[in-house]
């Protein structure tokens, strides 16, 4: 199977994806694109900032290091164009309320087009919570410098002092004489060009007017009436519908194919390209009805299974620690370069009253993305142009580039928003594949993959292994700590707790399967293992476990959200008792910092854990929207519950075998808590990303509320799956 | 293949499919009503519920040769004359999305729900909605949501 276009993937993290890439813009022409306005362009480090006029529309060029840029036309709308992906965190509607709050134009008077790479400048992809931090700044900036652009225009059409006029919804106004004119006025239609730097002054949080409040899902109306369309319902002219032959495992090898059933099909083509085998017809009916006519026999090589997932990582170690770490988590001592499987001994440890050594361990788990992998594919004039759900549409233009040695002018992603990702759509398996059907078909062709299809073919959260060492002194003080991640990431690996001379260590494995990004990447994990281990040291000490929290911990913006969700929780006069239990955790990266706690029920048998209350405390500076944050808050906690308790692949020889929502439990309606989100509002910091880091404290205080209940310690994830993972202890515990 | 007429959001259609074609599929790929989603065919996430004679199904799991002849709702049939339904109306007004993948499915049921149940108590919300799926972790904002329309209809607001 390796010759199949998606295992030809390789799965590169996205950290490493050079972001300089040059934009072909000259090639494009691009600004014939527009009419009369004002366009205007960011660069990175140049100061090009020119006077707005007359004299400055006839530059037809714009540097390759734009990331962005907004649009202004006569009517005075504003577009804004930017290559990040919509995939439900709400940066459609996060990103206009920044851009209208310093064009100091209502909310509405924004679009915003994103993921086109045709009309776009490139963008590295959607991930790592970067939008907020990084893409948001960039588009305040070109707002702002569009602002004073038109400042300045006004100015000159008046012949004023430009300091001397005011800007309020969208006209620049003369206080001395009341003149004003429209932004589109002030253009005159003429296609001008702005080159600017990031040095026009930003309006600071305090003073906000539209962002910071909630304004509701940007085109809210069409999801609630069905008319937005997702990749999976796009459609042309003359489209066919295309199928992909599967094998039977990983790695499998073809052993014989008989396709004469599917060809005798009316209207089917078979499409063979290699090990590639799918089909097209005239309606998706049939290619289903072909695509399950094809006998095909597959030799399926032994490969590990959950029973021995642990060990087997143990043994394949790789050299180097890159993994799938997230930027900002270094070790906090370097790795040591050959991995080896025994953690360091722990420094002295004279004076510790407890010393504890524990393992915990997190399986592989799928997005299941409600919406799975789905492309329509049209190559026409010499062109291909794919519409896809993905969170790196230029990435998987390079993919359809290589794949099709094409120029990246030649391919055109057009990625609508979609049906959610949570980083497990980063890659172009379903585009690749639709052009391939598409080509040989020569008529456009849409590809959705089947449920089980997603379960399998696309790529997992990674497994994980953790192993910690810790000690205390009497008095609750943490005096010794080690923490080792085999094969899930570096991300959330460093302690936020006072310690000396911290050992945390990343391994990198050969994962037996395939393996990529998931929301929060390796945090959950690492956070999992070390608030559940913080919780046994403060057992073990006969320490509340917010108090030895508070004890080994200055860093303040997390002492905050600890405060604020132990305030909110009442976890002051929450007394466990064998039927009721409480938890808490924390944790920050990424700018986001984050407290949880949890209150569960145990029936009175002591086998079924029930979620009852989550109070949820998050800080990660200016809040843009808090309707979207608390969102996000409450769905990352969701979410969270199910790595928490239930969800695990299960999988061996090569083959996923619960590739289905009967057999892969997600949470549903009757698994969800009252969910209570408080936000801290640090107007005086900039903003960072939510998508992500909000998931990471449900999964420990979840675990620790069963601790505190029962006395059961839980160190795998899931905590109580309704089938028992194989290799693991079966939990005494059902949810 | 066979010719079928389904009474689709009031209106008689015409379709040509073979009869095991799931009623899904017909109204995805042969009718372009896209509001109807697939989320895995097999009856597990409701994305794909319609309703048929006001209860609501998963289409994906109904043959169109058995939805000849019964009277199906989908998304895009409960606007009338530019106005939302409570249904929808209390989704916009709860937040109760996020991708909004969901969305069309959870809506149905949630307006099969409260035609049967005009006040439900939470515990009947998640119970009765328990087959759909939101993968973002919405839930308590749809619950929020459907608890919102439950009112305003009470109140004599929209339909």
């Amino acid at each position: 199977m390796k010759t199949l276009p998606i295992e030809a993937v390789e799965l590169a993290p996205p950290d490493s994806i050079n972001p300089l890439h040059c934009f072909q813009l000259d090639r494009r022409n691009f600004l014939k694109l527009f009419g009369g306005g004002l366009l205007v362009c960011l660069t990175g480090e140049q100061t090009l900032a020119q006077e707005a006029g007359r004299g400055f529309g006839g530059r037809q060029q714009v540097p390759a290091d734009v990331s962005a840029w907004i649009h202004i036309d006569a009517d005075g709308k504003v577009s804004v164009f930017t290559g990040k992906a919509e995939i439900g965190q709400n940066i459609r509607t996060s990103l206009a309320q920044q851009v209208a709050e310093e064009l100091m134009l209502p909310f509405d008077a924004i679009t915003m087009v994103m993921g086109d790479t045709d009309l776009v400048p490139y963008d590295a992809g959607t991930f790592g919570s970067q939008t907020t931090p990084q893409m948001g700044p960039r588009l305040r900036s070109m707002a702002a410098a569009a602002r004073q652009a038109l400042i300045e225009l006004a100015a000159k059409q008046w012949s004023v002092d430009a300091a001397t006029l005011t800007v309020a919804e969208g006209r620049v106004s003369n206080p001395a004489n009341k003149q004003s004119l429209s932004y589109g006025q002030l253009t005159r239609g003429e296609k001008l060009v702005a080159t600017v730097s990031s040095t026009a002054p930003l309006i600071p949080a305090n003073a906000w007017k539209v962002a910071g409040t909630p304004v509701p899902k940007a085109n809210g109306r069409e999801f609630v009436t069905g008319k937005h369309k997702y990749p999976s319902d796009i459609s042309l002219p003359g489209m066919m519908f295309g199928k992909v032959l599967r094998a039977t495992g990983f790695n499998a090898t073809l052993d014989s194919l008989d396709t004469a059933a599917a060809e005798k099909m009316s209207g089917v083509k078979l499409v063979r390209d290699g090990d590639f085998i799918g089909v097209v017809a005239p309606d998706a009916y049939t290619a289903e009805q072909a695509i399950a006519a094809i006998q095909a026999k597959w030799t399926v090589p032994a490969q590990p299974s959950n029973q021995n997932i642990f060990e087997y990582l143990k043994n394949n170690l790789e050299s180097g620690s890159g993994g799938f770490g997230s930027q900002d988590a270094r070790p906090q001592r370097a790795a040591a370069p050959a991995p080896s499987t025994a953690v360091p001994a722990a420094p002295s440890t004279d004076s510790a009253a407890i010393q504890l050594a524990q393992q915990y361990t997190v399986q592989y788990i799928a997005h299941a993305p409600l919406e799975p992998r789905a492309a329509v594919a049209q190559w026409k004039d010499g062109k291909l142009t794919v519409w896809t759900g993905t969170q790196r549409p230029f990435g998987v233009r390079d993919e359809l580039v290589a794949a099709f040695h094409l120029t990246p002018a030649q391919v055109r992603v057009i990625q609508p928003d979609m049906g959610s990702g949570y980083g497990g759509k980063h890659t172009g398996d379903a585009a690749v594949e639709a052009a391939r059907l598409a080509k040989a078909a020569g008529a456009p062709v849409k590809l959705v993959w089947t449920r089980e299809e997603e379960f399998t073919w696309a790529y997992f959260r990674p497994a994980g292994l953790m192993e910690l060492k810790g000690s205390v002194a009497r008095d609750g003080t943490l005096i010794a700590w080690e923490h080792s991640n085999t094969l899930s990431g570096n991300a959330g690996l460093p302690t936020p707790y006072n310690v000396a001379n911290p050992i945390t260590q990343y391994h990198a494995s050969r994962s037996p399967l395939r393996q990529s990004s998931y929301r929060a990447l390796a945090s959950t994990a690492n956070h999992f293992a070390r608030e559940s281990f913080m919780d046994e040291l403060a057992h073990a000490i006969g320490m509340d476990p917010l108090a030895f929290r508070r004890k080994n911990l200055t860093e303040p913006r997390l002492l905050a959200v600890l405060n604020a969700a132990a305030d909110k929780f009442g976890w002051a006069a929450a007394k466990s008792t064998p039927s009721k239990g409480f938890g808490i955790a924390c944790g920050m990266e990424k700018g986001g910092h984050v407290a949880t706690c949890a209150e569960v029920a145990i029936d009175a048998a002591a086998t079924t854990v029930k979620i009852m209350r989550v109070v949820q405390a998050w800080e990660s500076g200016a809040i843009i929207n808090p309707d979207g944050l608390r969102n996000q808050n409450m769905g990352a906690i969701v979410q969270g519950i199910g790595g928490a308790l239930l969800e695990a692949i299960l999988f061996g020889d090569g083959r996923i075998l619960n590739p289905h929502f009967e057999s892969y439990r997600v949470p549903r309606f009757t698994d969800a808590p009252q969910v209570e989100i408080v936000l801290l509002d640090r107007k005086d910091l900039p903003s960072s990303g939510a998508g992500e880091i909000g998931i990471v404290g449900i999964a420990p205080a979840v675990g620790n509320a069963i601790f505190a209940a029962t006395g059961t310690r839980l160190r795998d994830m899931p905590m109580a799956p309704s089938t028992p993972v194989p290799g693991l202890t079966p939990s005494p515990f059902k949810f | 293949m066979s010719d079928f007429v389904l009474n689709v959001n009031g209106a008689k259609m015409r379709v040509s499919a073979p009869g095991d074609e799931t009623l899904l599929s017909v109204l995805r790929n042969r009718l372009d009503l896209t509001g109807t989603k697939y989320g895995c065919g097999e009856g597990e996430c409701g994305a794909c519920t319609v309703l048929m004679d006001g209860q609501a199904v998963h289409s994906c799991q109904i043959l169109v040769a058995d939805a000849a002849g019964s009277k199906i709702t989908t998304v895009e049939g409960l606007e009338q004359s530019g106005k939302l339904t409570a249904v929808q109306q209390a989704f916009l007004d709860a937040g109760a999305m996020q991708c909004g993948y969901c969305t069309s499915g959870m809506v149905m049921r949630a307006t099969a729900l409260l035609h049967e149940l005009p006040s439900p108590s939470e515990a009947q919300i998640r119970s009765r909605m328990n087959g759909n799926i939101c993968r973002c972790g919405t839930y308590p904002r749809i619950i929020e949501a459907v608890r919102q329309a439950a009112h305003s209809t009470a109140k004599g607001g929209a339909r």
